[in-house]
């Protein structure tokens, strides 16, 4: 029982994993936006999901903690809202950065999405700065007993991962995913054509940061508890990176089996490497996984750049 | 010879990029239904030009008018939708995309670029597409390229991307084409074909072209009239054979002394 509960844990965050692997794949497999500022999404979905849904503290609590707001709202609406704030941050990302060729882009995005996390930390105000928030409302959580909560969330999580991977496979394979392969091909080809490059860049990162801030609402409300140390570039970005580059950069299919592939490394690494290494060594194990990511990334990128499955032939097909 | 009113027009327009004078106070008029071309020794001033038209540049100074209307200002995207469709002198396709979905990128105002409509109205976006694949299978057709359709445009030879260029622009709906040398790194048979394929453009579907051309023989054949640029500066202007017994075009092209 106890190795299902395990499975059915990683299965969870595999699965909000996934969610975040499509929405970079919109950005970086079709359109070639580079976004390592993926963690500043996430932060903004995780936590405006959890300000929208969680009630200002009362009695001693309040003491402790402070919020700006807690409007008690359901959690669909705290899912729609982290969707809603992180497309607006994205907006104004956007603004400033969408001129910049590739490697500016990622740069900026990086400080920027590490501002955010900054942000959060300083500004207690807001949501409490280093301690975060505790206590997250979960859906559904009077249907099972606690321990088995994780298999209604998997449902929850899978429901989530289908409708958005249909949805995003409906526009990649219409004329308006086409665009933005052709903008990822050839800008000035595709500002030849016709198309507007700027407002589809737009699009494209708008509807991946929206994706993504579902990913951060759906995280927030399973682990129940955020603060800003989870949003860091590593955790935040860079395995989302090697995760659609394992599986393959521009096929869906190929992002989630990547997403999957990389939560296990990740999730088994610990307990592998607690084994391998001296005792004196075992504390040190999780930082022995950073090393494992980056070297897997760059490996991928050497060696199989088109990663497990790679882009189909022929995308368009309506 | 000038028997209708010009389809383009440029009024002393001028671009320098800091002390190089680019295009330097040029001033012609394009007529309906003709090919005209544009040549000139390297760095005549021909492509900025070219880039100045379709707003790939904006012009320091003079005015751009396409149809009486003024569209210096305008951007790239902007000059296609109103009827501007260009070339690049080295082809540019999408190298990762198919041959055919290269062409059907190219149709204005797809419903399916609009991502709410893909999702909520996929009937019409399906069958804008079925319009659209059908249309680009006819000109693959006419270009001879059609046995390549599936093939990605990256793996296609220097000739075969000039074919899938004139595919593209017959695919824009354009009223007024820009070539910019489109018989580069073709071979002299190929270059006839291509020839005689823009020819029909103009003949049999009421399409405008400007063509910048380094071969004399593609240019003097298929283009009436001639104008000459050098230095940023209109040189001379005029049928072909007035081009060819210019003194000052011969100097240009078969050498002198210059500045």
């Amino acid at each position: 029982m106890g190795l299902l509960n395990f499975f059915i844990s990683f299965a969870v965050m595999a699965t909000i994993y996934s969610i975040f692997v499509l929405g970079l794949n919109v950005q970086w497999g079709y359109t070639g936006l580079l976004n390592f500022g993926i963690a500043g999404f996430f932060a903004v979905g995780a936590y405006t999901s959890a300000l929208f849904t969680m009630h200002m503290p009362t009695g001693a609590l309040a003491n402790y903690v402070t919020q700006a707001f807690g409007l008690g709202m359901p959690f669909l609406v705290g899912v729609i809202a982290a969707a809603i704030a992180s497309g607006l941050v994205s907006i104004l990302v956007g603004a400033l950065t969408l001129r910049l060729g590739e490697g500016y882009l990622a740069i900026a995005t990086l400080g920027i999405a590490e501002s955010i996390r900054i942000f959060f930390n300083n500004e207690s105000w807001l949501a409490n700065g280093p301690q975060g928030l505790v206590g997250l409302p979960q859906p559904l959580h009077n249907l099972v007993s606690p321990q088995y909560y994780s298999y209604v969330y998997l449902v929850i999580v899978l429901i989530f991962l289908a409708v958005i991977y249909i949805a995003v496979e409906k526009g990649i394979r219409s004329p308006w995913g086409r665009v933005l392969r052709a903008i990822r091909e050839d800008e000035i080809m595709a500002n030849a054509d016709g198309k507007n490059v700027v407002f589809f860049k737009m699009q494209s990162l708008v509807v991946g940061a929206m994706i993504m801030g579902i990913g951060g609402a759906l995280y927030a409300h399973y682990s129940a508890a955020i603060q800003p140390g989870v949003f860091e570039a590593l955790f935040g970005t860079f395995i989302i990176w090697t995760m659609l580059t394992l599986g393959g950069t521009g096929n869906n299919k190929g992002g989630i089996l990547g997403a999957w592939i990389v939560w296990a490394i990740w999730s088994w690494s610990t307990y592998l490497i607690a084994k391998v290494v001296p005792a004196s060594f075992a504390t040190r194990a999780p930082f022995i996984r950073y090393v494992l990511i980056g070297v897997l990334l760059i490996v991928i990128i050497v060696r199989f750049p088109k990663g497990i499955m790679g882009e189909e032939r022929q995308v368009s097909k309506f | 010879m000038k028997t209708s009113e010009p389809i383009l027009s440029l009024r002393n327009v001028r671009k320098y990029f800091g002390g190089v004078k680019a295009v330097d106070g040029v001033s012609f008029d394009v007529y309906p239904n003709r090919i005209t071309g544009l040549i000139g020794a390297n760095g005549a001033g021909k492509t900025t030009t070219f880039n100045l038209i379709t707003g790939f540049y904006k012009p320091d100074e003079g005015d751009i008018l396409y149809k009486g209307e003024r569209i210096n200002g305008l951007s790239l995207h902007q000059t296609f939708h109103k009827g501007l469709c260009r070339t690049f002198q080295i082809s540019r396709e999408l190298k990762l995309m198919t041959v055919l979905e290269n062409l059907m990128l190219v149709p204005p105002d797809q419903s399916g670029e609009n991502l709410l409509k893909t999702w909520f109205m996929p009937g019409v976006v399906r069958r804008e597409e079925i319009k659209n694949r059908d249309k680009a299978l006819s000109i693959l057709e006419s270009v001879g390229l059609l046995h390549l359709k599936d093939e990605f445009a990256g793996n296609l030879s220097g000739g075969q991307k000039r074919l899938l260029e004139l595919g593209r622009t017959m695919m824009a709906g354009a009223e007024m084409i820009l070539f910019d040398e489109p018989g580069a790194g073709v071979n002299p048979t190929e270059r006839k074909t291509l020839a005689a394929r823009i020819r029909s453009l103009v003949d049999n579907q009421n399409i405008t072209v400007l063509l910048i051309g380094h071969e004399m023989e593609l240019v003097m054949d298929i283009c009436n009239p001639i104008i000459v640029m050098d230095w940023g500066k209109k040189l001379a202007e005029g049928t072909p054979d007035e081009v060819a017994n210019n003194p000052e075009v011969l100097e240009v092209y078969l050498g002198g002394s210059k500045k």
